[in-house]
């Protein structure tokens, strides 16, 4: 079960870029037809799609479960936050930061909440934006 | 909302989806660069202790976000939060609302606190979020 000692674990930054064909990919899929998300050069990317280029363009989009040595089919995504700095467009590149910063046991050990947060850089340098994962563990039950 | 300024209270977000289909679930396994198994795959989401796939959370606020920015310019937003309370069922017909909780001067501007829900056809809270707007 992870424990205290995971807080402050770091993982492989990852780079993606903001490919218009991929954004397409997404805004369909969502069925998305607000226009100023299909602006062209400068077209905003829709407010939860950093979440996907991370793991889209990650070597191993699951390296921080295997790392802490949890099993894909035990997690389910408790919360997720979003705060902007600056404007991400079709694009730019950016670098995504992940590390753990809590790890919290429930229900007696039955769960542990797991909070990732990552940091968000484009090409420039500029810190665009900072992401919040709260991933729920459903752990084993004794037998 | 360049126009007029909001008041606590007003829905200023309100959206619904066509029920969720598996096939809405392949696509944005592949659009979303998410492809855990659990989402796509009825033996591995059997095997994981769940009738049938579900939902990606994401996808859900995927939706929730796509109702917000129909209502505000992306640009404007500042933060955007949700905590999933409950799984996104197959067929699923969400409808995402949003309404004005506070109006505040953070950051050197006005921005307003909009509280975020997205529900299934049966009202079942699936999200439970909210977002900051610069006004």
């Amino acid at each position: 079960m992870v424990d205290q000692s995971a807080v402050g674990r770091t993982f492989t930054p990852v780079t993606a870029r903001v490919e218009p064909g991929r954004l397409r990919f997404f805004l369909d899929t969502l069925g998305e037809t607000n226009a100023v998300y299909r602006d062209g050069a400068a077209a905003p990317v829709p407010p939860t799609y950093l979440f996907c280029l991370e793991m889209m363009d990650a070597p191993d989009a699951f390296e921080f479960l295997t790392a802490l040595g949890i099993d894909l089919a035990r997690v389910l995504h408790g919360e997720q936050r979003f705060d902007y700095h600056a404007p991400v467009v079709v694009g730019d590149t950016l670098t995504f930061r992940p590390r753990v910063t809590s790890v919290t046991e429930k229900k007696g050990g039955a769960m542990t909440l797991i909070v990732v947060e990552t940091a968000v850089t484009n090409q420039a340098g500029v810190h665009v934006a900072d992401t919040s994962r709260t991933i729920v563990v459903r752990n084993a039950r004794p037998s | 909302m360049s126009s007029s300024v909001p008041a606590v209270g007003d829905r200023i977000v309100h959206k619904e989806f066509p029920p969720i289909t598996r096939h809405r679930l392949a696509l944005y396994c592949g659009a979303s660069g998410d492809h855990n198994p659990i989402h796509v795959d009825i033996d591995f989401a059997k095997q994981a202790g769940f009738p049938d796939v579900f939902a990606h959370g994401m996808l859900v606020m995927g939706y929730l976000g796509q109702a917000l920015t129909d209502a505000v310019a992306p640009s404007r937003i500042r933060s955007f939060s949700s905590r999933f309370a409950a799984i996104t069922q197959l067929g699923a017909a969400l409808t995402c609302e949003g309404t004005v909780t506070e109006l505040i001067e953070q950051g050197g501007e006005k921005r307003a606190k909009v509280a975020l829900t997205t529900k299934d056809q049966n009202g079942e809270i699936k999200l439970a979020g909210e977002a900051i707007i610069a006004l």
